[in-house]
């Protein structure tokens, strides 16, 4: 029995409407996401790029001797209360190194208070009226001014708001980083290797897998409690330094290397390893020469999304205490050290009006290297693809 | 050379003494010398009980249907099945006397000397170069670098590439022809120096001109080495072969001097084969 065109088509007609509410809807899904991170970048960046720039006044610095005791000395009275408090430490520290300039003067842009910056942003601030008058009649005489905010990007955490910066941070992430990575990719990857190529697929190494793939899923905090536990109290690591953070990190992030570890390994083709065994290759040979090198492209790209995924924990670093306040740049791996997503949590407890754009701002500085991370991962991979 | 009528393998359960002991006196000849070799993949047995001797300097084909263990029984030759957890084998594999299953003998040994060339050209993502002289390499036959130029022009002369070749020698070997590729891992294969070089459809995924190239190649390298071929191709087997051995379900049904087999087969059902009639 054979059906119409008219009777078929008419059937069509159904299953086309069917598949295009289908397309519909997925496209629906994608645009929505689309919206919800186009609202997201929009939102840190308005709010996070001006804590990229910060208010200076720009005035008469007198060194005199009573300024080397305490720097607000150097001022003009009326003005003290907009300059930063930092003052009173930086200028008698500055004569100290250079006793020379004792008894000069000279016109300098001095940092201002969090407040005046609000101000100049358009921020709630706890300006007086007639320190605004102050300040908008400086503003069109050019010595106030928002510039370049050096001391965000160049020093540490400050409970000053406009003498904050992430530089600290940012050093602590790289140190903890260095751990991790020294630790995780070598076992992992050797871990991968001998699952994926030596060992027997058996019961025993069925379990081994089952667990690293459940590692992988495992809340991250509870590998701070287990660095806690294990590093910081059983092995007497020092609480909060880049040592106990990186160890714990180099747990979390070791199924992922080996996950991704043998993705990679698997996915050369078994006529490279037939054709290596074929002329006289061991094993390890086989491995060394001709897999690895495959390999290598997916190995390095997992790793780094792996410690890029890392980079944005505060969790488990929380745990084993790495929120600690950290003023100044680290320098060994043992001492007390922060993070940039701690820094960013310890941020946004803040009170103060002028740490919202410092939170943001750090959001905007972890958010860039994370995607500077991924985009050299997938140049890597681009470079160092092989064809077979 | 070999005027001897090879072994065959006549029943499951062959009489032993009487036809091995002609071949025993050609032993000068023989290169490999099977007994009773079984192979089981887990429960089901791919190989039963196999007798078979294969001469130096030869061609020799392995026909048959697929599924018939021809391509099985030439991974026995190198201990390739090792590579196959649940392969399980019994008998006698015996190359210079000794037999290449036993506990003593290194596999990496035995590859050395018996080389393979598989079924899809597979060159290493490297060099043409780098293809040829990496495992003379790691075999320790080379030391200095002319004494490798030296090698890796050698093998691939013999293997019929040189001309084609010798001034793209730092290209990808992936880059060459279907059939080039397949030369150029019969170069890879060769430069060991093997007494042996086991083929598995090494023209299957050929062109006819590459193929016709392939044959002539073998004609040409049997004056040096062994070669077992696994042959789908019956009319190959008869232009290549100076012996042929029929598998069917995992036995030897029939092994000839291949002039003698596909004139007169002594077997009903390698005659249906030969004819055309199953497989």
């Amino acid at each position: 029995m054979s059906h119409s065109f008219d009777e078929i088509s008419q059937q069509l007609k159904r299953r086309h409407r069917k598949s295009a509410r289908l397309k519909w809807a997925s496209m629906g899904a994608l645009g929505l996401a689309g919206l919800f991170l186009v609202l997201f970048f929009a939102d840190m960046l308005s709010k996070g790029l001006p804590a990229f720039q910060q208010a200076y006044i720009n005035t008469e610095v007198r060194y005199t001797e009573e300024a080397s005791r305490d720097g607000r000395q150097a001022f003009d009275q009326d003005l003290i209360p907009l300059i930063s408090r930092t003052v009173v430490r930086v200028i008698p520290l500055q004569l100290r190194n250079n006793p020379e300039m004792i008894g000069t003067s000279e016109q300098r842009w001095m940092l201002a208070t969090s407040e005046v910056d609000q101000y100049l942003k358009g921020h709630r601030n706890r300006l007086s009226d007639e320190e605004k008058a102050e300040i908008d009649e400086r503003v069109a005489a050019g010595q106030v001014d928002l510039r370049f905010n050096k001391t965000f990007f160049g020093s540490g955490d400050s409970k000053i708001a406009e003498n904050a910066g992430i530089l600290s941070a940012v050093v602590g992430t790289i140190m903890t980083m260095i751990v991790t990575l020294l630790i995780s990719f070598p076992i992992g990857v050797m871990t991968a290797i001998y699952l994926e190529e030596f060992a027997p697929d058996n019961r025993f190494t069925q379990i081994i897998e089952i667990n690293i793939n459940n590692l992988a899923a495992i809340p991250s905090i509870l590998f701070g409690l287990l660095g806690l536990a294990i590093f910081i109290n059983f092995f007497g690591v020092p609480r909060s330094s880049p040592l106990a953070g990186g160890m714990t990190l180099a747990l979390m992030t070791l199924p992922v290397i080996i996950i991704a570890t043998r993705t990679a390994l698997r996915s050369v083709p078994d006529s490279i390893r037939h054709a290596a065994f074929g002329v006289g290759c061991s094993r390890w040979q086989v491995v060394r020469d001709h897999v690895l090198p495959l390999a290598m492209p997916g190995i390095m790209t997992g790793s780094i999304i792996g410690l890029a995924e890392a980079m944005g924990e505060a969790a488990p670093l929380i745990i084993v205490g790495m929120v600690a306040f950290i003023p100044d740049v680290g320098a060994s791996f043992t001492q007390a050290a922060t993070v940039m997503p701690a820094q960013i949590f310890t941020w946004s407890g803040e009170p103060e009006q002028a740490f919202v754009e410092k939170t943001a701002g750090g959001i905007l500085v972890l958010l860039s290297v994370l995607i500077s991370l991924n985009a050299f991962a997938v140049v890597l991979r681009k470079k160092f693809e092989r064809r077979w | 050379m070999n005027s001897q009528a090879p072994v065959m393998n006549q029943q499951h359960t062959p009489d032993v003494a009487q036809p091995y002991t002609r071949n025993e006196q050609a032993c000068h000849d023989l290169s490999i010398r099977v007994r009773d070799l079984n192979l089981w993949y887990g429960k089901s047995q791919a190989l039963k009980g196999l007798n078979i001797d294969l001469f130096q300097k030869n061609v020799t084909a392995l026909i048959g249907p697929s599924g018939c263990g021809k391509s099985t029984f030439l991974r026995c030759l190198n201990r390739m099945n090792d590579l196959i957890p649940s392969v399980h084998i019994e008998g006698l594999v015996e190359m210079d006397g000794q037999d290449v299953n036993a506990g003593k003998m290194d596999e990496v040994a035995l590859r050395r000397r018996v080389g393979m060339v598989f079924q899809k050209p597979d060159p290493f993502p490297n060099s043409i170069y780098e293809n040829i002289a990496y495992a003379p390499r790691m075999h320790d036959l080379v030391s200095r670098k002319a004494d490798q130029d030296e090698l890796v022009e050698k093998a691939l002369r013999d293997a019929g590439l040189w001309n084609e070749v010798k001034d793209k020698l730092q290209e990808p070997g992936t880059s060459l022809s279907g059939g080039q590729q397949q030369r150029l891992c019969i170069a890879r294969a060769i430069a060991v120096q093997p007494d042996v070089i086991l083929m598995d459809e090494p023209t299957s995924a050929l062109d006819p001109i590459s193929t016709a190239t392939i044959e002539d190649l073998m004609d040409k390298l049997k004056e040096q080495f062994t070669i077992v071929t696994v042959t789908h191709n019956m009319q190959q087997a008869a232009r290549v072969a100076d012996y042929t051995a029929f598998f069917h379900l995992g036995e030897i049904i029939e092994y000839n001097d291949t002039k003698v087999m596909f004139s007169t087969p002594a077997q009903k059902k390698t005659e249906d084969y030969i004819s055309g009639r199953y497989g």
